[in-house]
């Protein structure tokens, strides 16, 4: 049934539809009405769930750790400074191997203090081990939670499904709710191969030696680097096992396709666009614009960042022209991580074959700046045009 | 004449200012929601972000395609724009933007004569008024001033958003709510 509403909302009937146990949250603009709406359908009794009211982002994960050490289906979701204030626990979820969602309304970071949407707040988390999906649009949002929990509990590692404050979670569009039973088709309950038992008390995670040796059954047990190595490895495979999600939820539901990128225009484009979240479908505009103009423009927008989707991206690449990298967020002292991380993909696929693509950075909307279509555009056809800048260049910088 | 502006328009920007709590993205959301039935399968709307307080001037951007729509940037310029008080006139470039010949509607107590049109086309009613003769409590005027929209464009069917009023308020005086649209649109004077 399509409804209209708006991002948050897409999120908590994403999150009820998947019969999530434990919910815990601190409220944080632009996150608080998806905490809001779980806690209402919580109360109302329309959702059988625990919602968790906590004093702080750091126990909302603490929280969700617990409930899914013990077997239960747990979410969370914060922006920015509360995202930055969980990182202990962020990182701890996934070296734990829990398959927990949360959602990331990406809000620009502190200082200075600002409320608006940039995507430096997730960002800065892609070092944590958790897999990373960013949003478009709110069929996106809803579908990436359902695809979520099945993924997270398939290869045991946490998932932070992302999507832009205010650009999506304030804004109404339609969208398919999909119905319980599907649902209840594709996802199955929650069934781990472990789950705390007061019956049989166990320690988790306690200090983990640098070597492998016997544990308490006397068998060799692995080293913290093993543990972390597994968790390296075992995130690569997710790709694979993404794309089965997404074969699944295709045959489900009737719709979905690429589980790692969204081209749009691609095909025949010399110039590709490439960017995450919202700001892929303005740029779909831009690429229409200059379509009209006679130039050959595309856009690719990344659904996984983490793991990172190097060989599709390094296949859909090659042999353009150029490609245009479109950031919210900035590894400080250098460029764009995606630029980085991008060229890198692309260095260790094409080197050498003649049909590496010249690459620029765009920065843009840092801390909520308005990204205007006509200024995206113009940007998009000087970096097209132009010579390519060894900086990134920042749309609107008035300094 | 004038409901004939909007016959074959595929693509409608409309921008609501209203101030914080007088119920403009509800406003909005209804006109979305009929828009969407009607066979407008692209809506946006999209509020003021993080700076709504309670009386102070808001704005809320409502876009309205036969396709989906990609651009959720805020809209630069309106065919329409609905003022929930004459005051922000003065407070607030409301008409920024505006295109040559769109259309204003505007909740006022003033007479229509009241206004220089500057090529634009106006719509007034009183609807803080008219919402009180429907028996709503003084303030409540995000439902009347539908029918103010209503009677100057014709994109959409009135009975389509009498429906939607209803809905909204199923909960809360829908008759009063749906009455004070059906009032407004019978006095709103319009003219351009």
């Amino acid at each position: 049934m399509h409804i209209i509403e708006n991002g948050n909302v897409a999120a908590a009937l994403g999150v009820m539809l998947c019969r999530v146990n434990v919910i815990a949250a601190y409220p944080i603009t632009p996150q608080t009405p998806l905490t809001e709406k779980l806690s209402e359908y919580v109360e109302s009794g329309e959702m059988k769930a625990e919602y968790i009211p906590v004093e702080s982002e750091h126990s909302a994960l603490a929280v969700c750790i617990a409930a899914s050490s013990a077997g239960g289906r747990s979410f969370t979701a914060t922006s920015a400074n509360g995202l930055l204030y969980m990182h202990e626990q962020v990182q701890w979820a996934a070296g734990a191997r829990l398959p927990i969602v949360m959602c990331v309304v990406n809000r620009a970071v502190g200082a200075p203090w600002n409320v608006w949407n940039d995507q430096q707040d997730s960002i800065s988390q892609r070092d944590t081990g958790w897999i990373q999906i960013y949003c478009a649009d709110h069929q996106q949002i809803i579908d990436s939670i359902i695809k979520a929990y099945w993924l997270a509990e398939k290869v045991s590692i946490p998932i932070m499904v992302c999507y832009d404050g205010y650009i999506l979670s304030h804004t109404y569009m339609p969208f398919d709710v999909p119905d319980q039973k599907k649902v209840d088709d594709f996802l199955p309950p929650f069934n781990p191969d472990y789950a705390l038992n007061p019956h049989e008390p166990a320690n988790l995670n306690t200090v983990t030696l640098p070597d492998v040796r016997l544990d308490v059954r006397g068998e060799l047990a692995h080293g913290y680097m093993e543990i972390r190595y597994l968790l390296h490895e075992e995130m690569r495979k997710s790709l694979t096992v993404a794309a089965e999600a997404e074969k699944r939820f295709v045959d489900i539901f009737g719709r979905g396709g690429d589980p790692y990128i969204e081209p749009y225009l691609c095909d025949d484009a010399e110039y590709v666009a490439v960017g995450l979240g919202s700001l892929t479908y303005q740029l779909r505009v831009c690429v229409d614009t200059l379509r009209k103009e006679g130039i050959k423009a595309g856009v690719m927008g990344i659904r996984f960042y983490r793991p990172f989707p190097d060989i599709a991206l390094a296949n859909a690449l090659k042999g353009k022209k150029g490609v245009i990298v479109f950031e919210k967020a900035l590894s400080y002292g250098y460029e764009g991580a995606l630029v980085s991380d991008l060229k890198s993909a692309l260095y260790e696929h094409l080197a050498g074959t003649g049909t590496l693509p010249v690459v620029q950075n765009i920065i843009a909307g840092i801390g909520g700046r308005k990204i205007r279509t006509e200024d995206l555009t113009q940007n998009l056809r000087t970096a097209i045009k132009g010579q390519v800048t060894y900086e990134p260049v920042w749309i609107g910088l008035e300094i | 004449m004038l409901s004939k502006t909007f016959m074959n328009k595929d693509f409608i920007e409309i921008r609501w200012h209203g101030r914080g709590g007088q119920g403009a993205i509800t406003a909005a959301k209804i006109v979305a929601e009929a828009a969407f039935i009607s066979g407008y399968s692209g809506v946006v709307m999209a509020p003021t972000f993080g700076t709504e307080r309670r009386g102070a001037p808001v704005m809320t951007s409502l876009k309205i395609s036969r396709h989906k729509i990609y651009d959720l940037s805020a809209i630069e310029t309106p065919d329409i724009i609905v003022v929930f008080d004459h005051l922000l006139l003065d407070e607030a470039d409301v008409t920024h933007g505006l295109k040559p010949g769109g259309i204003i509607i505007l909740n006022t107590p003033k007479a229509f004569e009241t206004y220089s049109l500057n090529g634009y086309i106006l719509a007034t009613a009183d609807i803080t008024a008219i919402s009180v003769e429907a028996g709503l409590p003084h303030g409540i005027i995000n439902t009347g001033i539908i029918g103010s929209l209503a009677k100057a464009t014709n994109f959409l069917k009135f009975d389509m958003l009498i429906k939607g009023i209803e809905e909204e308020f199923r909960t809360r005086n829908p008759e009063k709510n749906s009455l004070a649209a059906r009032i407004a649109y019978e006095r709103t004077v319009t003219g351009g």
